[in-house]
């Protein structure tokens, strides 16, 4: 009931009209940073952060925080268009989003991904608002261990499940695996893989590679079949969100699945891009339509941006109370908070409690303010699709190209977003999956250093993932999710088999 | 190939800015120098961490009380711990228009990884500030002073310990060494991703003990969850404001009292590229200088903790020759030279 009083108080803070304003504003400037690939949510909002120092702190992370949830919101719309994900957490959504739009479906993805995106935030926020105090030290119980067993629970939930050969599936990991090895080497400070190159110290970003491999990849294939996008017959009126609505209340069970996700990953901090890759690969596995995941499935749109948004919302909770970011924006506002003169910890929520409430008062105010924008936005951005590919090709791979320049500010990262779009285009050519590189490349370091952490710690024991029943439970899931297929099989054939009559089987 | 075009881009822009300048110079007053064009302000560390914190602060303050002409934009170059945004500047030659702020991988990065760079390629503008460490115990363990820690490290087998720390082969890990060195017993070192995730990991007692910076504790210090021991500098910190239970920043030990004899602290300077003028040099002295007398940079510097001493010239360059002497030694000893 507290939570309930405070989160009035919020409101109330809110009941400044500049803070409205903010909040708009922040929304508009997220959706485009959003749909900018490379220019990320974090870049953005440390652009803005000097700005906002004569504006009081609750102005100055609405309006901040508002850039991030409209970030998370336009994520998804050149990835359902284009095929370009703007941000690493809507990779997942381009699997089944961008082949709904080659079916003319363009309007239909783009309302599914922003409803799921609204869906995941009011979890994620409520459980914010209700359960923070309890829920906040959960984040403490994550060691090296625990952190490396998440990592292996994504893997295992999302490989071994397409219809391409496992020996390519393989080989586009361990390519993606090799690529995250570039640069330095967090664990002992060497570099590796750089060649005494000055370029290739930066290693490979993500960023550039999914512009890259997706976007570019996307154009040459286009330009291959014809010039011309398939799909520009999309319908684009509003009555599409409505027809679309009505069709998204029987996937509620991914729903729920995708905002739990979400949650638990934000909050641990795993971050929002693991987590819209595990709920995409929980969500193939355990719909009734799981095979034509891939094909231009709503609830492969559905997943992947429930859990995205979710978990970005809830990465907040481990930032406010113990300083930790759950993903590279909230990095950036931790900064923030600490240049305002807050200090986020476990004092923060007795301490500045206007802060506090009013920024969780804005994130409800400030996801409907962002459904509604981006709803709005929906058959404008629809009807992109109707412009002639000769004219507006030349236009993504300008953006492409500004975005792989902004990553790191280096020249050299368009070559290497070029280098990508021709892998990329030579993968889908020979049937090669480009999923298993993308999520090696962006899961890859960060597996690998908590996996060495953990062998730091225990020695070099490898006991310590079941050391206790969190990590323990973890490699279980994990090696239930990756054996999955024969378990599936077993289970099958013993279902199917009739009582009595087995032997006839046989 | 690429610094050729750029080079001569700039002396483009150089002579296009000289020609502006001469057609509005009047004639017979002395005009010191000031940026034609944006400032770009290098962070070699990625978003979101200490150095870039500082930097995005600077860059809010003197854009605030508009205390350049120019604006300064925040370009993060964190690729090989920081030794791109440090090349970028030392190949940037005769550039007053690029500005670097620096941590203590301006003197770790070179040595552990060997790419070629050194404070003495690039021009020394002011120390900003030293960042302090202190060692920190979880609040629920036994160690109550330094010397309770220290003697259950001696007692107890090498490895036994563990230590929690941002980045491999910089500031912490050196600290570590050090301790290693004076007990004469190896601790286990665990590198994270930031000086948050340290505290964090500290609070869930997955490592033993940690040397985050003031800043970085703070909140779980207050809250009860850690205790600070000693800080790694010659004198207690300064700062009176009362933190938990009567007790301050200044009441905290130095190490050396505690019988720990380890002394760290961490530069936050300015460094500009090499071939600058004297005058370019002190247009930003004077720009920073400006920036310490701001209440904000004050408040800054009182929430942080920081050791607030300022030096320019000669006798920044002084210190700099001895610390960087005073890494060569430690990574040396350490074994984390590049092989």
């Amino acid at each position: 009931m507290d939570a309930f009083i405070s989160l009035i108080d919020g409101f109330a803070v809110l009941s400044d009209p500049m803070n409205i304003v903010y909040m708009f504003v922040g929304i508009i400037l997220g959706v485009l940073i959003g749909v900018l690939p490379g220019l990320g949510g974090a870049n953005g909002v440390a652009i803005l952060l000097p700005l906002t120092f004569s504006m009081s702190p609750t102005s100055a992370i609405i309006m901040l925080s508002s850039i991030y949830w409209g970030a998370l919101f336009g994520g998804a719309i050149t990835s359902v268009l284009f095929n370009i994900p703007g941000e690493p957490w809507s990779v997942a959504t381009t699997f089944d989003g961008h082949p709904m739009a080659q079916q003319g479906r363009a309007g239909e993805a783009l309302t599914t991904a922003f409803t799921g995106s609204f869906i995941g935030a009011f979890v994620a926020v409520l459980v914010l608002t209700f359960l923070a105090p309890i829920i906040a030290n959960f984040a403490l119980r994550f060691g090296p261990a625990e952190f490396f067993a998440v990592y292996l629970l994504t893997f295992c939930s999302f490989v071994g499940m397409g219809r391409e050969s496992p020996f390519k599936v393989l080989a586009a990991m361990m390519l993606g695996f090799s690529l995250a090895a570039v640069g330095i080497d967090s664990v002992t400070g060497q570099l590796r893989l750089t060649f005494g190159s000055v370029e290739l110290l930066r290693g490979f970003d993500f960023l550039i590679a999914v512009i890259g491999l997706f976007g570019i990849g996307e154009i040459l294939l286009t330009m291959e079949e014809g010039l011309a996008f398939r799909g520009k017959s999309a319908s684009i009126n509003m009555k599409i969100v409505l027809e679309t609505w009505k069709k998204l209340p029987k996937f509620w069970l991914t729903a729920l699945r995708g905002s739990l996700v979400g949650c638990w990953l934000g909050i641990t901090p795993g971050g929002a891009t693991p987590a819209s890759f595990m709920s995409y690969g929980l969500a193939k596995r355990f719909s009734r339509n799981g095979a034509r995941f891939g094909k231009g499935e709503m609830e492969g749109v559905f997943a992947p941006e429930t859990a995205a948004h979710a978990a970005g919302t809830s990465a907040l909770l481990p930032m406010l109370t113990l300083g930790i970011p759950g993903s590279p924006t909230a990095a950036v506002l931790l900064g923030g908070l600490l240049i305002w003169g807050l200090q986020p910890g476990p004092l923060l929520f007795v301490e500045q409690k206007d802060f506090v409430w009013g920024l969780i008062a804005s994130i409800y105010l400030g996801n409907v303010a962002g459904l509604i924008v981006v709803l709005t936005t929906v058959p404008l951005f629809a009807a992109i699709l109707r412009i002639p590919f000769s004219i507006i090709a030349p236009i993504i791979i300008v953006i492409c190209a500004i975005g792989a320049y902004t990553v790191h500010n280096a020249l050299m990262d368009i070559s290497v977003m070029l280098i990508f779009g021709v892998l990329g285009y030579v993968f889908k050519k020979l049937s090669y999956p480009l999923a298993p590189l993308v999520l090696a490349l962006v899961l890859g370091d960060m597996a690998e250093s908590s996996f060495r952490q953990a062998m730091l710690s225990s020695q070099g024991d490898l006991s310590i993932f079941w050391d206790n029943a969190l990590v323990g439970t973890l490699v279980a899931l994990s090696m239930i999710m990756l054996f999955w297929p024969l378990i599936a099989l077993g289970l099958n054939a013993f279902r199917n088999r009739p009582p009595g009559r087995a032997s006839e089987t046989l | 190939m690429k610094w050729e075009i750029e080079r001569s881009i700039l002396h483009g822009v150089a002579v296009a800015a000289m020609v502006a300048v001469g057609s509005s110079f009047v004639p017979g007053t002395a005009q010191a120098w000031e940026p034609t064009k944006t400032v770009e302000f290098i962070v070699p560390a990625g978003t979101g961490g200490g150095a870039d914190q500082m930097a995005r602060m600077l860059q809010g303050v003197i854009q605030k009380n508009k205390l350049m002409s120019q604006p300064l934009v925040v370009i993060n170059k964190s690729g090989g711990a920081g030794a791109e945004g440090f090349l970028d500047v030392k190949n940037s030659k005769g550039n007053p228009h690029k500005i670097i702020i620096t941590l203590s991988n301006l003197f770790t990065t070179p040595l552990a990884t060997g790419v070629p760079f050194s404070w003495e390629d690039m021009t020394p503008v002011a120390m900003l500030a030293l960042d302090e460490f202190v060692l920190w115990v979880n609040a629920s363990s036994d160690y109550k002073t330094a010397a309770d820690y220290v003697n259950a490290i001696k007692a107890g087998n090498d490895n036994e310990f563990k230590m929690g720390g941002t980045g491999s082969k910089q500031e912490d890990q050196i600290i570590t060494a050090a301790l290693e060195q004076t007990t004469g017993k190896k601790l286990t070192y665990i590198p994270f991703k930031g000086g948050g995730d340290v505290a964090a990991q500290l609070v869930g007692n997955h490592i033993n003990s940690s040397v985050n910076n003031p800043i970085e504790g703070v909140s779980h210090y207050r809250a009860g969850a850690l205790r600070p021991l000693c800080v790694f500098d010659s004198q207690p910190m300064p700062y009176k404001d009362e933190l938990v239970n009567g007790e301050s920043w200044s009441s905290i030990p130095t190490c050396k009292q505690a019988g720990l004899d380890v002394e760290y602290l961490m530069l936050r300077g300015i460094f500009m590229p090499p071939g600058v003028t004297d005058e370019q040099v002190a247009y930003y002295v004077d720009v920073f200088k400006k920036v310490r007398e701001t209440q904000e940079w004050k408040d800054f510097m009182n929430k942080g903790a920081f050791n607030t001493t300022f030096m320019t010239g000669d006798e920044f360059k002084s210190w700099l020759a001895k610390a960087a002497e005073t890494h060569k030694d430690l990574m040396t000893k350490a074994g984390f030279l590049a092989k």
